[in-house]
């Protein structure tokens, strides 16, 4: 039974199991390589998609749940790179090995969505959910305020 | 993805001037035959072509130290270009033209770091050469900027309209190099090279990986120790997506068409296992280390003056032990890697921080020569030393063999978690004496590890500032693998040693910062013995970080001390705690560090405060436990990893001495649980002894 998903505001019909995990329908079957695997149980944010603009860990999410909303994913946040989050993030250089970033970045995006102007500690607790076992969080939060003030224009 | 060289030849065409290179150091590697027959490519670390297309080649396998930054910026800097007029590429294997193609022992720049300037001031002087004879001028009259070499009387030619002519030139035997002052680009802070990569989620990582015809496949491991007897894989081959069950090595992979099919099946799998032995549990490595603290057998690894008739006559003798636990690397990206065995040509590609030995020990597995076996390099999602290991490489091209098919083999996190090549456990017992004006006098340290091997540095400060010195060690060979974990050996006895001195400097009534330059001191006039380090270098970062730090001139401010000198490179570390309701709060760390010369400042930046969180974290929280051969626990849920809302301000700084660059992406992790333990000691009284402290 085909299923069929948006994804970065495009349809994709999938004729897989509908347990399979976004996480996995989006690596191996839609070919979206940019969302990443870390732990498999919601526990450190790599995977992080947005569902309706929702931040959500696609690693425990069956793609039977999705449903009619919209996907997003680090590919369909700007291409190009421009979103404030992606700008802030290169403009700090906030990657060691980059592999977290992905989530970190929509986690942030959707952070910034609902509150454009977040104090320091609403950052903090914000991005509390994402591992980086490269240790930036620093720069982690101090990208979240700069891409704050770059909405703020 | 990438660009090969292959298909940079082909993008390249226009440009096809060949030339022998003079280089020594490719020359010895046979690398000018290999070099001479690509367009434009100078030498192994940069090509120009006629169209001023500047390609930097970086060697060394990315695990987010930010070599693949680095090492480029010192090229440019040298060539003397613009840092935006150039692209850097991966470099995959290629033993022709590179030398220490790894990442391990923060030894990137140390060992390539004349090489690189060389590359690049060599280049230089050919285009000034070449524009030179152009314009009928004196060389020496000639100067260059960003891609450009500037004549006397104003003339102006870019290095691309040069190369055709600089590439006919002899390569100069001798080079000058910049004088740092005239850096533009080293020591600023340069941005990742892969940052749009990252930032928009482009395929770059080992698991990103997608070949024609490539199946995935994952792996059932055995407990540690344990034998696979048996495995009832029918149920297993009938689920959906299924293409194939293997066994080798004790080991049983299912070979499917996606991951969570994959995922699904491996749940149906029973596998039985024997074993000859008793598997190991947590008792058993305590009674290990009982019995190694007792043994009569230990190795010794220094022996300065009279240990034992010193402590006899001390006026105070202190005494501590410290243990830590295993731990798993838990880089973010688990393990994985691609392999495709055909018959006389083996592609292996991913994240290995070790390419060379991979195609090494493939070539050995599969009985095929080296120079069948092709390795290419993909981003790594950290690795810490996990990646040292080629296991990943060996399994996946062993399975490719077997089922002649190109395989992913992907770990999941609790295989990552469960089957790793561990940080080995290891208990350490030091004892001082101090006599009767404080001075410490006798210093002893056995350490016992488990698959360890030398669990010591034993010339490592304070060793050489102490007449009467006995170190000593024990190795307890186990079945748990372990392996070389983010500064290997000293992300533990860092800790332990700092945490110890701290009791010795107050058992003899000194500040613990006077205790170690008075230490440095007596090393500089009349060193014991064989020492490693430089004495100065190390008082410095010590002096600097007690001035950055206000240094016991914070009211309110409980503060801890800490130094190591490792990978050549020595850090000095103040840690701040804060009693906040009732509990103590790491607030702040300063870390003052000497590494030489600072290529990339946002880079350093990253990587000390990297280290700093990676040493508290692990030293706070992280355990791994045995029982029967197995770990756990096997993922984040339970295996806790430091995170953002739990790390203290962190301030890094950098002697400024211009020394030839060493190590950093490890020497601040080292000092890290000690500066951190003793600030807690300074706020609570309370020591820790064991990690992980909570």
């Amino acid at each position: 039974m085909a299923i069929t998903l948006t994804i970065n505001r495009k349809k994709v019909s999938l004729d897989i199991d509908s347990n399979t995990p976004l996480l996995w329908a989006l690596r191996d079957h839609v070919g979206l390589l940019g969302t990443k695997f870390g732990c498999g149980i919601a526990q450190c944010g790599a995977c992080t998609v947005w569902v309706n603009g929702e931040p959500m860990r696609s690693c425990v999410l069956p793609i039977s749940a999705v449903g009619n909303a919209q996907i997003t994913t680090i590919e369909g946040l700007d291409a190009t790179g421009k979103h404030p989050v992606q700008e802030a993030w290169d403009e700090l250089d906030v990657a060691q090995c980059g592999y977290c970033q992905a989530g970190q970045i929509m986690t942030a995006a959707a952070l910034l969505k609902k509150n454009p102007h977040p104090s320091k500690q609403e950052i903090v607790d914000g991005m509390a959910g994402n591992i980086c076992r490269c240790g930036t969080y620093h720069r982690i939060q101090e990208a979240v305020a700069l891409a704050s003030k770059k909405v703020k224009k | 993805m990438k660009t090969t060289r292959r298909n940079f030849i082909q993008q390249t065409a226009l440009f096809t001037s060949v030339f022998t290179l003079g280089f020594d150091w490719f020359e010895s590697k046979g690398a000018a035959m290999a070099i001479a027959n690509e367009p434009g490519r100078f030498n192994a670390f940069l090509s120009i072509d006629a169209l001023g297309k500047i390609r930097l080649y970086s060697p060394n396998p990315e695990i987010g130290q930010g070599i693949k930054t680095a090492f480029p910026v010192v090229v440019a800097e040298e060539l003397d270009v613009d840092w935006k007029q150039v692209e850097v590429l991966q470099a995959n294997l290629d033993t022709q033209n590179f030398e220490r193609q790894l990442t391990g022992g923060s030894g990137a720049l140390k060992h390539s770091w004349e090489r690189l300037r060389k590359a690049g001031a060599s280049v230089r002087q050919m285009m000034v050469q070449a524009a030179a004879n152009q314009w009928k001028v004196d060389a020496a009259a000639c100067n260059t900027s960003k891609g450009f070499v500037l004549g006397p009387a104003g003339q102006k030619a870019s290095y691309g309209s040069l190369a055709a002519e600089a590439a006919k030139l002899p390569v100069p035997a001798t080079v000058s190099y910049k004088d740092r002052k005239d850096y533009k680009i080293i020591g600023t802070r340069v941005r990742g090279v892969d940052n749009h990569s990252i930032v928009t989620g482009k395929p770059v990582f080992g698991l990103d990986i997608r070949k024609p015809g490539m199946v995935f496949a994952q792996i059932v491991r055995p407990p540690f120790g344990a034998t696979l007897k048996s495995f009832a894989a029918d149920d297993v081959k009938k689920m959906p997506g299924i293409i194939d069950v293997v066994s080798f090595k004790n080991k049983v992979a299912i070979v499917g068409s996606s991951t969570y099919e994959i995922m699904q099946a491996r749940q149906n799998l029973t596998c039985s296992y024997t074993s000859e032995t008793t598997l190991e549990s947590n008792d058993t490595h305590q009674a290990w280390f009982d019995a190694g603290m007792k043994s009569d057998k230990a190795t010794l690894q220094r022996k300065d003056g009279d240990f034992a008739k010193a402590i006899s006559e001390a006026a105070k003798v202190i005494e501590a032990t410290y243990e830590c636990p295993f731990i798993s690397h838990s880089p973010m990206e688990p393990m994985n890697f691609f392999a495709d065995v055909k018959p006389g040509a083996v592609l292996l590609a991913g994240p290995t921080q070790v390419p060379q030995p991979a195609q090494k020990a493939v070539a050995t597995l599969l009985g095929v020569p080296e120079n069948t076996i092709q390795v290419e390099l993909s981003k790594m999602g950290g690795g810490f030393g996990r990646r040292l290991s080629n296991d990943f490489a060996l399994e996946a091209a062993e399975l490719s063999s077997i089922i002649k098919k190109p395989v992913l083999v992907m770990w999941t996190r609790e295989d990552d978690m469960g089957g790793g090549t561990y940080r080995p456990a290891v208990r350490y017992h030091f004892k001082a004496g101090i006599d009767a004006i404080g001075n410490l006098t006798a210093f002893y340290l056995r350490g016992v590890g488990i698959n360890a091997g030398n669990s010591t540095r034993q010339d490592n400060f304070p060793v050489g500032a102490i007449d009467n010195v006995l170190i000593e060690s024990v190795d307890q060979k186990s079945a748990v693998t372990t392996g070389p974990w983010r500064a290997p050996i000293t992300n533990f006895l860092g800790f332990a040693e700092q945490a110890f001195l701290d009791e010795v400097a107050e058992a003899a009534g000194k500040d613990p910062i006077q205790m170690r330059l008075d230490l440095l001191a007596r090393v500089k006039s009349n060193p014991v013995g064989k020492i490693t380090y430089e004495p100065d270098r190390f008082a410095e970062v010590i002096k600097q970080v007690a001035e950055k730090s206000a240094w016991k001139k914070k009211p309110g401010v409980h503060q801890g001390f800490s130094v190591y000198y490792s990978h050549f490179s020595y850090v000095a570390q103040v840690a701040e705690v804060q009693v906040k309701n009732g509990k103590p709060q790491v607030t702040q760390v300063t870390a003052v560090t000497d590494c030489g010369e600072v290529i990339n400042l946002s880079g350093a930046e990253n990587q000390v405060k990297g280290a700093i969180i990676d040493g508290m974290g692990h030293a706070m929280f992280a355990k791994l436990n045995f029982q029967a051969g197995v770990t756990s626990p096997t993922n984040f849920n339970a295996y806790r990893m430091i995170r953002g809302n739990e790390v203290p301000k962190i301030d890094a700084y950098f002697v400024d001495n211009g020394i030839s660059p060493t190590g950093l992406g490890e020497p601040a992790l080292p000092p890290t649980g000690g500066s951190i333990a003793n600030a807690i000691y300074a706020a609570t009284k309370k020591r820790f002894y064991k990690q992980p402290f909570y």
